[in-house]
């Protein structure tokens, strides 16, 4: 069954984006990230406009994270003030984001950032836990205990010192909200939520407990997503509510399986997928940059006269 | 049909030897949310005051259907330090979002260059590029992609012996109008020719509009776009809660 999109004007199979919808939901669920990276790039694989995808799936990943903060929330694992620090980072991230993107949209080089975004910011993440795990998994067979991370760094010598009680953390608010501001832009110019850069930076860089981890960054990912969706509407004119519903339904059945199938598989080899799965859209994007295209040319609308 | 009839008897009298009338199966395409495409039937008549001329040659029938035209930034990928990367860009100034040019022959043995240019009939002389910039290479390629881009896409087409002329007064074609069509005013123009030279034309509209839930989204975001922006937020935030809410039953 076509549906026609209004705002992307193009007509594609509803049972499809259904489809894509559910199989980013479930590996979202199985991994608990949002899934973003993966669905924008997919749906400018179906023939959507880079620009709708980005603005759309921004709109779709307020849903994903307000459902995810709703199940952290009545476990108490939101550390408040820490998300409103990073929160703070990324609305003005976004804004700049969003104000870039229009910017390299009327250059014509929105898909070269957005791919090269991808590839590099892919290739780190990915990268990065694929060796990671593969230590973990090495050490976990050898019987070693895993080395307890350093809890001062130099993030600790900055000034600005703020008490987070829910983190346990007396840490400068400079870091989280330069955290935020990176997820912000990366958030206007992706589509993506941004918990794959923002997690591992606030275990990793500002020593929070794991526990508290995912609940903050889907409350900063709720409200930034949120604040970019309301820009690339009034800005770009690029939402497309029909197609952000299609995935929405195909997301929250995905996410649910994915969730239980999640619970049975161990840490390690679920982060070792995940960092698979990370590489492999990273090197088909790659792919794609580096190969001749097919169509040399492409077409736009005519602006600035 | 009655409209038909009229035209036909008004059309009797004039001092023209051979003169076309036609009409449409629908002068008003709905794109509404689960538009797939639409046919559109093309029929009419030739109408004489005296018997068809044998000294001339045969009768021929164009039948074009064009989409609103818009200008068209084109743009050519060329390799940048090892990736392809957006470079040239020239602004095709004319080319409607959709042509169809059914016939009941090739068009070159059918219609003179003069006349094809006079009466558009043609990609040549539908996609123009009227200054083009002077520091760019091979500007032509610029205007040929656009042609070949929406051929493609199946917005561009030439239908040659698609137009059934029978006994030399009905003709009749079938275009389709794919599922990606743009809104606007479309013209259907009927071209008569003898000896390669236009003797008549018809000219209706095809009006093409979102119909529905779509014409309602498409206002909605491009003129009140803070308010759409905020029911999106709400949409997701209500889903949102939804699924929180019906995997809290689930569990328990």
């Amino acid at each position: 069954m076509n549906i026609y999109l209004p705002i992307a004007e193009v007509a594609v199979n509803a049972y499809l984006l259904l489809g894509l919808g559910g199989a980013v939901g479930l590996l979202s669920g199985m991994f608990g990230v949002g899934g973003g990276f993966l669905m924008t790039p997919l749906l400018i694989f179906i023939g959507i406009p880079p620009a709708v995808a980005v603005a759309t799936e921004a709109n779709q990943i307020v849903a994903s994270s307000f459902s995810g903060v709703l199940a952290h929330l009545r476990r108490k694992t939101v550390d408040f003030k820490m998300g409103l620090v990073l929160l703070a980072g990324g609305l003005v991230g976004s804004f700049f984001g969003v104000e870039l993107f229009q910017f390299l949209r009327e250059l014509g080089q929105v898909e070269l950032l957005v791919s090269l975004c991808y590839v590099i910011f892919l290739g780190v993440v990915g990268g990065l836990m694929f060796i990671e795990s593969l230590n973990a998994i090495r050490k976990s067979r050898s019987g070693k205990k895993i080395a307890t991370r350093r809890r001062h760094t130099w993030v600790h010598g900055l000034p600005l010192k703020m008490r987070f009680r829910a983190s346990n953390l007396y840490i400068s608010a400079i870091p989280p909200f330069l955290v935020g501001l990176l997820v912000g832009v990366l958030a206007a110019i992706m589509g993506v939520g941004g918990g794959f850069i923002m997690v591992p930076a606030m275990i990793y860089l500002l020593g929070m407990p794991t526990n508290v981890v995912v609940g903050t960054s889907l409350f900063q990912i709720m409200f930034v997503t949120g604040f970019t969706t309301l820009l690339h509407a009034t800005q770009n004119f690029t939402v497309d509510a029909v197609l952000a519903l299609l995935l929405l339904i195909g997301g929250v059945i995905g996410a649910q399986i994915g969730a239980r199938i999640g619970v049975k598989l161990k840490a390690e080899q679920l982060r070792i997928l995940l960092a698979g799965m990370v590489l492999l859209v990273c090197a088909k994007l790659l792919f794609d940059l580096v190969v001749t295209p097919a169509e040399l040319y492409t077409l736009g609308a005519a602006g600035g006269h | 049909m009655r409209w038909l009839l009229t035209a036909l008897m008004l059309l009797a009298s004039p001092a023209m030897a051979e003169q076309v009338v036609a009409d449409l199966s629908q002068n008003r395409v709905s794109i509404t949310t689960s538009f797939e495409g639409s046919d559109i039937f093309v029929f009419g008549a030739v109408s004489r005051d005296a018997p068809a001329p044998t000294d001339q040659g045969d009768l021929e029938v164009i039948v074009k259907v064009i989409g609103p035209s818009a200008p068209v930034m084109v743009r050519r990928k060329d390799r940048r330090f090892g990736i392809w990367v957006n470079n040239d860009a020239v602004e095709v100034d004319r080319a409607p979002h959709f042509v169809a040019l059914a016939s009941t022959g090739e068009l070159d043995d059918i219609v003179s260059f003069t006349d094809r240019m006079r009466y558009e009939i043609g990609y040549d002389h539908v996609v123009r590029l009227i200054d083009a910039p002077a520091d760019v290479e091979n500007v032509q390629s610029f205007r040929e992609a656009v042609i070949r881009i929406r051929e493609d896409e199946g917005l561009y087409k030439q239908l040659p012996d698609a137009v059934k002329l029978t006994s030399d007064t009905l003709f009749s074609t079938r275009i389709a109008l794919p599922a990606n069509l743009v809104e606007g005013d479309y013209l259907a123009r009927v071209y008569l020719m003898r000896d390669k030279n236009v003797l008549d034309a018809f000219e209706t509209t095809i009006a093409v509009r979102k119909a529905g839930l779509e014409r309602w989204i498409y206002n909605l975001a491009h003129e009140q776009p803070l308010i759409y922006g905020i029911l999106s937020i709400l949409v997701a935030l209500g889903a949102g809660w939804g699924a929180a809410a019906v995997f809290r039953a689930f569990q328990r």
